[in-house]
C-alpha cells in the first residue's frame, strides 16, 4: 500500500520486496585492484547459460591473455578467452559450482610474461550493422555479468515481429556486500557510456535508463557527469530494496510496465543489461578484445583483505582465499551474494563469468543460520507481503511439504517464483521457502519431461 | 593455505535471516499484554493475580504434559502457550472460581489447540475457545462482577477458593458491567471511566489506554498487522456512529461502544492472531469488517450484552474461506484469482 503512495508521488519503486541490510561498507571505498595470477587457472568451456563453447587449442598450445580459445557453438554460445598468457597443460573435467563435473582448459599461466593483451580489429558502433555488433560481441565471450551467465547477444536480439524501445541499464546492485557494479559505475563510467552505443544500435531502442540504487549517490554523480549530450540517457535513483535488480522489479519500477507472467522484457519493449556487462562492452569492442577478466567483490566477515578485484577468469576459489587471507572459523564460501549466490562445495571451482561476488561467513553467521529452529507456518503473512511476484508463499510452502506440485505450478504459478529468496528471509517460522519451491520446480519439470516422454512414444 | 576445505558447509540461498523469529514475535506480544496484567492486577487486587497466575500457569503445563505424552519435543517455548494464558485470563472475570479457570484453560489447549495440531494449524483462537467453553458451562459464574473488595489485595472474594462443581457463593453486591448497564437499564457509563478502566467488567478488558499502548508496540515492531484492530474499530464506530445518529436514545454513543466490553482487548489482541486471521491485506480487511459488524450485531441486537468472543470466533471460521478467496494478484497475470 505504501509503495502504491511512494509512486503518486513520484518515488520510482516496485512493490513489496525486502530490506536486508546492505553489508557493503566494508568494500564500497575500495578502488579496483587487479589480482594476481594463480600458478593454474581453471577455465571451463561452458560459463553461460546455453552450449559450451568449443575448443580450438589444444593441451600443450601456448596461448597469449585475451586469445579466443574457445569458439561459439551455435546461437546460444559464446567464445571463451585465454585468461593469461602461457600454456594449455590440459584439458579435463573440473567441478562447477553445483558441484557437476564440467571439462575446461587447466592454463599455467608463464612467471615471466609482461601479460601484454592481445587485441584483434575494432567494432565501432556507428559504422556496424546490427549482426555486426551482435557476433562482435558472442566472439569477444561477454555474457551476463550480474550472475545469470545469459549470452548478452543473444538478449539483444530483438526477434522478428517485436520492437524495443527502451533500454534499461542495472546498476541496482540490491544483493548485500556487493559493490562491484558500484565501483565500475565509479571508476568506469566512460565505458558504460562508450558501451550504450553499440546496444542502442544493436538493438535499435530509443532511450536509455541506467538505475542506480540510492546507496551509491557517488555512482550516480559519476554516470551522471559522463553522460554524452547526444545520447538519450537517464539515470534514475531508485529507492534501496531488494530485489530491484530483477528485470521484472525495474521494469516495473522505471517504466511501469509488468511483464506477462513467462514473458521477458522484451514483450512489453524493453531489453536489461547489467551496468558492469555494458561497461565491458564499451571496453572490449573498440580494442576487438574478448573477456579475459571481470570484477569481483571478495569480502564478508570470514575475508580479511576485502576488496574488489579485477580477476582473471578461472582463477581458483582456493588461490582467492589464501591470497587475501580468512578468518580461522570460516566456514561458508558463498559465489555471488547472500540472497540467490550458491555455496561453493569445493574450492577447486575458479571463477567464471557469472561470478559476481565471492563472500566468505563465519560460523557465527553461518551457525546462526544453520541452527534456527524451524516452526511450524503461523500465517504472519510476512512471505505475502515480501514476495515481489505476488506469490503466496506460504500456501506453496504448504503444498510443498504434501508434494502437491501440480497444485503449485498450475493453481499458484510456482513457475513464476524466480527464487529471490525473500519469503525465506522474512519467514519468522524460519520455514526454508524457496528451497522447498526449488525441489518442487525440478520434480513438476521431471513430471513434465517424464509425460512428453510418454506422449512422444 | 585456506583450512575450510573439509569444513565447508554447503546451504542453500539465502544466507542471511531476517531477526525476528516465531519465539522473538510471541514473547513481544506477552511483554505488550504485560502492562494490561499489572493494571488488572491493581484495580482487581488479589483474585485477579490469580485467575491470571492459573491461567498461564494451567495452559503452559497442558501443552507441555501433551507434548510429552505424545513423545514429541515440548513447544512451550516458542511462548504461543503463554499468549494463550494470558489472553484466557485477561477474559475472565475477576471472581471466577480458580478451578473453573484451571478447567478451561486445559480444555483451551488440549483441544482448541493440541487437537488442532499445535501453533499454526488451531482454526480459533484458543484463548477464546476456553472462555467460550466456561460461558457455556459456567454462564451464571462467568457474568457476575462483584465488586471490588475493600482490602482487594489482602482478602479474596469466597468464591475464588470455591471447591470444584460447587456453586459459588458471593459475598460482595453483584455490579453490572457498563454493557449490560447499558443495554438492560440505559445507562451509559463515563467515557473517561471506561477509558481508564475503572469500572467492573474482565479482568482485562477494562483499561483501552494501556491495551492501545501495547498494540502500538507491537505495530512499530512489525509484529502485528495494524489492520485488523483499526478496522474492526473503525466498522464499530461508524455502525454505532449511524445507530446513535439515528436514535441517540436507544443507540449507545460510539465512544462508549469502543471502550466498553472486550472489544478493545479482542480487536487488538484477539482478532489480530496471526493464525486465525486472513493472510492478504484485503482478507485481514474483510475479516475485520465481518468480525465489526458481528459485535454491532450481536450487542445491539442480541440477547447478550457482549458480542466480541462470538464475533471473533466467527471470523475464525470465515478465515480459510476469505483466504481461498482472495489470493494475491499474481505479477504478469490478469487474472485476481489463481488460473483454476
Ligand atoms: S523466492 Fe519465489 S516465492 Fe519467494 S519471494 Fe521470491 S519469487 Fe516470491
Ligand atoms: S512468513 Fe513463514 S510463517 Fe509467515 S505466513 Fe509465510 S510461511 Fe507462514
Amino acid at each position: 500500500m505504501f509503495d502504491a503512495v511512494k509512486h503518486l508521488f513520484g518515488v520510482k519503486t516496485f512493490a513489496h520486496g525486502i530490506h536486508p541490510p546492505d553489508s557493503k561498507n566494508d568494500t564500497k571505498e575500495l578502488a579496483i585492484h587487479q589480482f594476481p595470477f594463480a600458478e593454474l587457472l581453471i577455465v571451463p568451456f561452458s560459463q553461460h547459460i546455453g552450449k559450451p563453447a568449443i575448443p580450438i587449442v589444444g593441451e600443450g598450445a601456448e596461448v597469449t591473455r585475451g586469445q579466443m580459445i574457445a569458439k561459439p557453438d551455435g546461437f546460444m554460445s559464446v567464445a571463451i578467452h585465454a585468461p593469461a598468457t602461457g600454456v594449455i597443460r590440459s584439458i579435463s573435467l573440473t567441478p562447477a559450482i553445483n558441484g557437476k563435473m564440467t571439462p575446461g582448459f587447466f592454463l599455467e599461466p608463464y612467471t615471466a610474461s609482461t601479460q601484454e593483451v592481445m587485441e584483434g580489429p575494432p567494432v565501432m558502433p556507428d559504422t556496424a550493422s546490427s549482426e555486426e555488433i551482435l557476433s562482435a560481441i558472442q566472439n569477444a565471450g561477454v555474457v551476463g555479468l550480474g550472475g545469470a551467465g545469459f549470452p548478452t547477444h543473444a538478449k539483444l536480439k530483438v526477434p522478428e515481429g517485436k520492437s524495443v524501445d527502451a533500454l534499461i541499464i542495472n546498476g541496482a546492485e540490491c544483493e548485500p556486500y556487493l559493490t562491484t557494479d558500484h565501483r565500475v559505475m565509479l571508476e568506469h563510467a566512460e565505458d558504460v557510456m562508450k558501451g550504450i552505443p553499440y546496444l542502442l544500435r544493436a538493438t535499435g531502442a530509443k532511450t536509455v535508463v541506467i538505475a542506480v540504487e540510492s546507496n551509491k549517490p557517488d555512482a550516480a554523480a559519476a554516470l551522471r557527469k559522463a553522460l554524452p549530450a547526444d545520447l538519450p540517457i537517464t539515470v534514475e535513483v531508485l529507492p534501496v530494496k531488494y530485489p530491484q535488480g530483477a528485470e521484472k522489479m525495474l521494469v516495473s519500477a522505471l517504466l511501469g510496465r509488468e511483464i506477462p507472467s513467462g514473458g521477458l522484457p522484451l514483450d512489453v519493449g524493453v531489453i536489461c543489461t547489467n551496468v558492469g556487462t555494458t561497461a565491458e562492452i564499451g571496453h572490449l569492442l573498440p580494442r576487438g578484445m574478448g573477456l579475459y577478466e571481470r570484477v569481483i567483490t571478495v569480502g564478508g566477515p570470514a575475508v580479511k583483505k576485502k576488496g574488489n578485484y579485477r580477476i582473471p577468469i578461472g582463477t581458483p576459489l582456493r588461490y582467492i582465499l589464501d591470497t587475501v587471507g580468512t578468518e580461522d572459523d570460516i566456514t561458508t564460501v558463498v559465489m555471488g551474494g547472500p540472497m540467490m549466490g550458491a555455496a561453493a562445495s569445493s574450492l577447486d571451482i575458479s571463477i567464471t563469468k557469472g561470478s559476481t561476488g565471492v563472500i566468505a561467513f563465519t560460523h557465527r553467521e553461518t551457525g546462526r543460520v544453520n541452527e534456527i529452529h524451524e516452526y511450524p507456518c503461523i500465517k504472519c503473512g510476512a512471505c505475502v507481503d515480501a514476495c515481489p511476484i505476488f506469490l503466496n508463499p506460504s500456501q506453496l510452502g504448504i503444498l510443498a511439504s504434501k508434494e502437491q506440485y501440480e497444485t503449485m505450478v498450475d493453481e499458484f504459478h510456482l513457475r513464476d517464483c524466480f527464487e529471490c529468496g525473500c519469503c525465506t528471509f522474512v519467514c519468522p517460522s524460519h520455514i526454508p521457502l524457496v528451497q522447498k519451491f526449488r525441489v518442487a520446480k525440478a520434480a513438476s519439470r521431471k513430471a513434465q519431461a517424464k509425460a512428453a516422454a510418454e506422449a512422444a512414444k | 593455505m585456506t583450512r575450510l576445505a573439509k569444513t565447508l558447509t554447503i546451504r542453500s540461498s539465502p544466507h542471511i535471516r531476517a531477526t525476528s523469529g516465531v519465539d522473538s514475535i510471541m514473547f513481544n506480544v506477552v511483554l505488550a499484554m504485560l502492562p494490561v496484567c499489572f493494571y488488572a492486577v491493581y484495580i482487581f487486587g488479589m483474585a485477579a493475580f490469580l485467575v491470571l497466575a492459573t491461567s498461564v500457569v494451567t495452559c503452559v503445563l497442558t501443552e507441555h504434559l501433551l507434548c510429552r505424552i505424545n513423545g514429541k519435543a515440548t513447544t512451550i517455548g516458542d511462548w504461543s502457550v503463554v499468549i494463550t494464558g494470558v489472553l484466557y485470563g485477561l477474559t475472565l472475570p475477576p471472581s471466577l472460581p480458580l478451578w473453573m479457570v484451571v478447567a478451561g484453560g486445559v480444555i483451551a489447549v488440549g483441544v482448541g489447540k493440541y487437537l488442532f495440531g499445535g501453533l499454526g494449524y488451531n482454526t480459533f483462537n484458543v484463548a477464546l475457545v476456553g472462555r467460550a467453553i466456561l460461558q457455556a458451562a459456567f454462564p451464571a459464574a462467568m457474568t457476575t462482577w462483584p465488586d471490588a473488595p475493600v482490602n482487594r489485595f489482602g482478602s479474596l472474594p469466597s468464591s475464588t477458593l470455591a471447591l470444584p462443581l460447587t456453586k459459588p457463593i458471593y459475598d460482595g453486591v453483584s455490579s453490572a458491567t457498563p454493557l449490560a448497564d447499558w443495554k438492560f437499564n440505559q445507562v451509559a457509563a463515563e467515557t473517561g471511566d471506561l477509558f481508564m478502566g475503572t469500572i467492573s467488567g474482565s479482568t482485562g478488558e477494562t483499561c483501552a489506554l494501556l491495551i492501545l499502548i501495547g498494540g502500538i508496540y507491537l505495530v512499530a515492531r512489525r509484529m502485528m498487522n495494524w489492520r485488523i484492530p483499526v478496522v474492526i474499530l473503525a466498522t464499530v464506530a461508524i455502525a454505532t456512529g449511524i445507530l446513535h445518529l439515528v436514535d441517540p436514545e436507544r443507540y449507545a454513543s460510539p465512544t462508549f461502544m469502543l471502550f466498553s466490553g472486550g472489544l478493545m482487548l479482542g480487536a487488538v489482541f484477539m482478532a489480530s492472531d496471526m493464525v486465525g486471521s486472513p493472510i492478504t491485506h484485503w482478507g485481514t480487511v474483510i475479516y475485520s469488517v465481518l468480525i465489526g459488524l458481528l459485535v454491532v450485531l450481536i450487542r445491539v441486537w442480541g440477547g447478550m450484552p457482549e458480542g466480541v468472543m462470538y464475533a471473533i470466533l466467527i471470523g475464525n471460521a470465515a478465515t480459510p474461506q476469505i483466504d481461498s478467496w482472495i489470493q494475491p494478484k499474481v505479477y504478469g497475470t490478469s487474472t485476481r484469482r489463481a488460473a483454476t
